[in-house]
C-alpha cells in the first residue's frame, strides 16, 4: 500500500485520506451532502425550515419501519412482510376500531385503545410466525416473511373486500395523526420514543448485543452460550412490533385502514438500512444510523417532488440508490482490507 | 543429513525397472506466506514408477508442497523441473495438462450434480457444442469400472458417503493421462477393503511409471506401498530415506527431532478433586465410541490422536456440541449429560474451539464485544438487565493486558489483528466468568512461536490457579510437554490412558497410528 504510492505522496495523500473517512463513515453522508447540493440547486423551496419539518413528518413511518428491519438484518436475515404487517395492522386496527366506536359511540377513547391493541396485535402475530419458521424450523428468511407477506396481504384483502374502512372516532386521527404540541407533531414524538428504546435496547442490554453477535457469527454466539433460536425468534418479532406500531400512526394519519398501504415498504426500508451501512452479512449497524437513511430516503422523495420529477421516476432513483449503496458497501469492504495495517 | 535422494538405491526388488531420470524435480523450492515461511529450500526428487511418501507433522509444509506441484500455489523462489525441463506452473490446469493431478484431503465436487458431470467437470465432452451426455456416461462408466470403485455414474454427489466421494475425488485424476499422481491421505475415510482396491491401483499406476506422491501418517501404509520417503520439518527438509528397510523410530526422530524445552513452561500439578467425568460416551454420530476420562482440578489432561479420531468430538459432546447417545458426564459430581453451551457455562465449563473463524469469534466486530459476549449478563459487564459499558471497557483492557494482545486496541475489529492476536482474544474470552473446568482445542493453531509461548504460559497460570483442563491438540509436543495425563483416541475409542513420564512420544505414537492393517 504505502510502496505503492511513494513515487506520488503528494497526490495520493488526499485520497487515502478519504477512503479513511469513507471506511469511517460508510456512503451516507456523501449521498446526504450531494442530495441537499443538488435538490438545494433544482429548488428554492428545499433548504427551508417548514419543508424540512414536513420532512420529518413524512420520515416517521419509513424511519420505525427501519428500525425493525435493521434487527433482521443485524441477524444476517431481512423481513420482506414489513408491508404486509403494514396493511394487516391497518386494516384490523381500523376494523376492530370502527367496530368498538360503533357499539359505544360515547367511548372514543376506549374504541382507539382497542384498535391499536387489536391492529398492533394481528401485526405482531406476523412477525410471531416469521420467528418461529426462521428460528425454529430454520427456513430462510428470505422464503419465510416472502410467504407470510403474501399470506398477510391475502387476509388484509379478504377482511375488507380491497375497500378502506372507515368509522374510525375523529379523535385518532386529530390526536395520532395531525396532532402537534410545541409545535411539533405527535408522530414526531412517537418515533423518537421509539428511536430512544431501540437505541437502548441495542446498545445497552445484553439481547442488544446478541443480535449482532448472531449475525457476526452464530455459531461463536451459540458456543458462548447465548439462546440463538431466542435471538433469531425476538428479532422477528420485534421487528413486528415497531412495524405495527408505525402502521397503527400511518392508519390515524390516513384516517382510514387500508389493505394498499405498504407495499413499498420491503424496499424502502431495507435501502434505507443498507444506505446507512448495516451490513447485509449480518452484525454491522448502527441505530442512529438507519435513522439517517431513512430520513435521507424522504429528503430524497421530497426533493424530486419540489423539482417535480415524476413519481414513476422516482422509484427508478430509488432502486438506483440501493444498488449504490451496496456497491459501496463492497467497495469499502475492500478499502477495509487494504488500509489494514 | 546422512541420506541423500541421490545416495540410497531404493529397495532393488520393489523400485521402478531403471533408476531413471526424475520425472520430477524440486530445486531449493521456498513459499512464503505473510509472516510465515511454509517452505524453506526444498529438494524434491520423484522418479518415474515410485510411491514416494511425504512424512512430517501438521504444518511441516506438506500441503504447501503438493499444493505447489498441483499447480495451486507458486513458488516464492526455486526451481521446478518436469521430465528435466524447467517448467513454471501458473494454474491447477496447467498442471492437469502435464499429467499432474492431485487428490487434496478437501474436496472439489459439486455435491448437486452426478458422479459423472463431477469427473468431467471443466472437461466436458461435446458434440458440436452442446453436451454428449452419452460419451459423459461411457467414459465414466469406464473409467470407474477400471478403478473398480462400487458407484453409479448418474448419483449425485450428495447422497453420496464420505468414502464414495472420495473416490468420485481420486477417479477424478483418473480422467486423463497421468504422469505424476498426488494423494493426500486418500485413506483417512476409506474401508480396509475400498484401501486395499486404492492400493492395488496404486501398483497399477507404478507400472504404468507413474509417480506418486503420498501423504499419510500410517506408518503401516508406509511399508505396504511406500519406496521412498521424505521427511519435512517446519517447512524444511531433513531427509530422504528408503521406506522399507528406516525403523519406526528412527522416522519419529526426523519427523519431531527438535527442542522444546524453552518453548514450554515447567507446570507445577496439584491434582485435586474430579471436576469433569465422562463414563462410556458414545455420540450419536459415531465419532466417539465408549470414551471414559477424567479431569480433577489442578491439572493438564491431555487428548491426543489424529483428526477425526474423537478426540475433539468427545470435548463438544460435553459441552453440548455433539448429540450423546449413551453414557454420562458428570461436572463436579452433577449429572449434566446432553446440556446445552449455555448451561454448561453456567456450570464452570468453557470450550475454545479450533476454529477462530469458523466458531470462535465474530471477525468484524470490535475485540471488546468478542471478549465480553459469554459474560454479558455478568459484572462487571452488566447487572443482568443493563450493559454497563465502562465495566466492559475496564475488564476487557486488562484482559488484553495480561495476553500482551498487539496492538492493544479492544476497539479494533478482530479482522484487523494477526491470526495469533485473535487467539488471544478467543482465550480472553474463557476469562470474563468463573470456570472450573476450561476444553482447549487446539489453542495454538495457525500461531507463532511468541504467541505459543503466551498461551501456553496461559494455560499453566489457569492450572496452578486449580482449574481443571483438557488440552486438545494434534501437536503432539504440545500434549507430550504440558500434560501430566494423557488420553490418545483412535477411530472415537480411547486406546491408552498414560500418566507423567509415561508420556513419552514412544508410547503416545504407539496408539496414534494404525499398527497392522489386517
Amino acid at each position: 500500500m504505502a510502496m505503492l504510492e511513494q513515487p506520488t505522496p503528494g497526490a495520493a495523500a488526499p485520497s487515502l485520506w478519504l477512503k479513511r473517512l469513507f471506511v469511517r463513515l460508510g456512503v451516507l453522508p456523501f449521498l446526504l451532502i450531494v442530495a441537499v447540493i443538488v435538490f438545494t440547486l433544482m429548488s428554492d423551496n428545499f433548504l427551508t425550515g417548514r419543508n424540512l419539518a414536513n420532512v420529518a413528518r413524512q420520515s416517521v413511518y419509513l424511519t420505525i419501519v427501519s428500525l425493525g428491519q435493521m434487527f433482521a438484518l443485524l441477524t444476517g436475515g431481512f423481513d420482506l412482510s414489513v408491508g404486509t404487517i403494514l396493511a394487516l395492522t391497518s386494516v384490523v386496527g381500523a376494523l376492530a376500531m370502527a367496530a368498538a366506536f360503533g357499539a359505544m359511540p360515547d367511548a372514543p377513547g376506549l374504541a382507539i385503545a382497542i384498535g391499536c391493541l387489536a391492529g398492533i396485535l394481528a401485526g405482531t402475530a406476523i412477525g410471531l410466525f416469521n420467528g418461529v419458521g426462521v428460528a425454529i424450523f430454520n427456513v430462510s428468511p428470505f422464503i419465510m416473511t416472502l410467504g407470510m407477506a403474501s399470506i398477510g396481504f391475502g387476509i388484509a384483502l379478504f377482511l375488507t373486500g380491497g375497500v378502506p374502512v372507515y368509522g374510525m372516532p375523529q379523535e385518532f386521527g386529530d390526536v395520532f395523526g395531525f396532532g402537534a404540541w410545541f409545535g411539533i407533531d405527535v408522530p414526531v414524538y412517537v418515533a423518537a420514543l421509539l428511536i430512544v428504546v431501540v437505541y437502548l435496547l441495542v446498545n445497552w442490554t445484553p439481547l442488544g448485543r446478541y443480535f449482532y453477535a448472531v449475525g457476526g457469527n452464530i455459531k461463536a454466539a451459540r458456543l458462548s452460550g447465548i439462546g440463538t433460536r431466542t435471538v433469531l425468534f425476538a428479532t422477528y418479532v420485534i421487528c413486528a412490533l415497531l412495524t405495527a406500531l408505525g402502521g397503527m400512526l400511518l392508519t390515524a394519519r390516513l384516517d382510514t385502514g387500508e389493505a394498499n398501504i405498504g407495499a413499498s415498504m420491503p424496499l424502502e426500508s431495507i435501502a434505507a438500512c443498507v444506505i446507512a451501512g448495516v451490513s447485509l452479512r449480518g452484525g454491522v449497524g448502527r441505530v442512529e444510523n438507519v435513522v439517517l437513511g431513512a430520513l435521507f430516503i424522504n429528503l430524497v422523495q421530497n426533493g424530486m417532488n419540489l423539482a417535480r420529477i415524476e413519481s414513476y421516476l422516482q422509484t427508478v432513483v430509488l432502486g438506483v440508490l440501493l444498488i449504490l449503496a451496496v456497491v459501496a458497501d463492497q467497495l469499502r469492504l475492500r478499502y477495509i482490507a487494504d488500509l489494514k495495517d | 543429513m546422512t541420506h541423500h535422494p541421490e545416495s540410497d538405491g531404493g529397495p532393488s526388488d520393489r523400485a521402478a525397472p531403471l533408476p531413471a531420470a526424475p520425472l520430477l524435480e524440486l530445486r531449493g523450492v521456498s513459499r512464503r506466506f505473510p509472516g510465515v515461511l511454509a517452505l524453506d529450500k526444498v529438494d524434491f526428487q520423484l522418479r518415474p514408477g515410485e510411491v514416494h511418501v511425504l512424512f512430517g507433522e501438521n504444518g511441516a509444509g506438506k500441503s504447501t508442497m503438493i499444493s505447489m506441484i498441483a499447480g495451486a500455489l507458486r513458488p516464492s523462489e526455486g526451481e521446478f523441473r518436469f521430465r528435466g525441463e524447467p517448467v513454471e506452473l501458473n494454474s491447477v490446469h496447467h498442471a492437469r495438462g502435464l499429467g499432474i493431478s492431485a487428490v487434496f484431503q478437501e474436496f472439489s465436487l459439486v455435491p448437486q450434480m452426478t458422479v459423472e458431470e463431477n469427473l468431467f467437470l471443466g472437461a466436458e465432452s461435446t458434440r458440436l457444442g452442446l453436451l454428449d451426455r452419452r460419451a459423459l456416461h461411457d467414459r465414466a462408466d469406464a473409467i470407474l469400472k477400471r478403478l473398480g470403485f462400487p458407484l453409479r455414474p448418474r448419483d449425485r454427489v450428495l447422497h453420496l458417503t464420505r468414502a464414495e466421494q472420495q473416490m468420485v475425488e481420486i477417479a477424478k485424476a483418473f480422467r486423463s493421462e497421468l504422469s505424476v499422481l498426488i494423494l493426500d491421505e486418500p485413506t483417512a475415510s476409506l474401508t480396509e477393503r475400498e484401501t486395499a482396491q486404492l492400493f492395488k491401483l496404486i501398483e497399477q499406476v507404478k507400472a504404468q511409471g507413474v509417480g506418486v506422491i503420498y501423504i499419510t501418517h500410517r506408518l503401516s501404509e508406509i511399508r505396504r506401498i511406500g519406496d521412498r520417503i521424505t521427511v519435512l520439518r517446519d517447512g524444511r527438509y531433513v531427509a530422504t530415506v528408503d521406506a522399507q528397510t528406516t525403523p519406526e523410530g528412527e522416522l519419529v526422530r526426523l519427523m519431531t527431532g527438535r527442542v522444546y524445552d524453552e518453548l514450554f513452561p515447567k507446570v507445577r500439578f496439584k491434582p485435586g478433586r474430579e471436576l469433569l467425568s465422562v463414563e462410556r460416551l458414545t455420540t450419536a454420530s459415531g465419532s466417539v465410541v465408549e470414551a471414559s476420562l477424567s479431569v480433577c482440578a489442578g491439572e493438564i489432561v491431555g487428548l491426543a490422536g489424529l483428526v477425526g479420531s474423537g478426540k475433539s468430538e468427545v470435548a463438544r459432546a460435553c459441552f453440548g456440541l455433539e448429540k450423546i447417545a449413551e453414557g454420562h458426564v458428570r461436572l463436579k459430581g452433577e449429572e449434566v449429560t446432553g446440556q446445552g453451551p449455555k448451561r454448561m457455562l453456567k456450570r464452570g465449563f468453557f470450550y475454545v474451539p479450533p476454529d477462530r473463524r469458523d466458531e470462535g469469534l465474530m471477525m468484524m466486530r470490535p475485540v471488546r464485544e468478542n471478549v465480553s459476549l459469554p459474560s454479558l449478563t455478568l459484572a462487571p459487564f452488566g447487572n443482568g438487565a443493563l450493559l454497563d459499558r465502562r465495566g466492559e471497557t475496564d475488564r476487557v483492557r486488562r484482559l488484553a493486558e495480561q495476553l500482551n494482545l498487539q496492538p492493544p486496541r479492544i476497539e479494533r475489529a478482530v479482522e484487523a489483528f494477526s491470526g495469533g492476536n485473535q487467539q488471544k482474544v478467543l482465550l480472553a474470552k474463557s476469562r470474563t466468568r468463573p470456570v472450573q473446568v476450561f476444553a482447549f482445542d487446539e489453542p495454538t493453531v495457525g500461531v507463532d512461536v511468541g504467541t505459543r509461548v503466551a498461551i501456553y504460559e496461559f494455560i499453566r497460570d489457569l492450572c496452578e490457579a486449580g482449574a481443571g483442563i483438557l488440552l486438545i491438540s494434534s501437536d503432539l509436543p504440545e500434549v507430550l510437554n504440558l500434560s501430566n495425563r494423557a488420553y490418545v483416541f483412535y477411530r472415537g475409542r480411547v486406546q491408552a490412558e498414560l500418566a507423567g513420564d509415561e508420556i513419552t512420544e514412544e508410547k503416545v505414537l504407539s496408539h496414534f497410528f494404525e499398527r497392522d492393517a489386517a
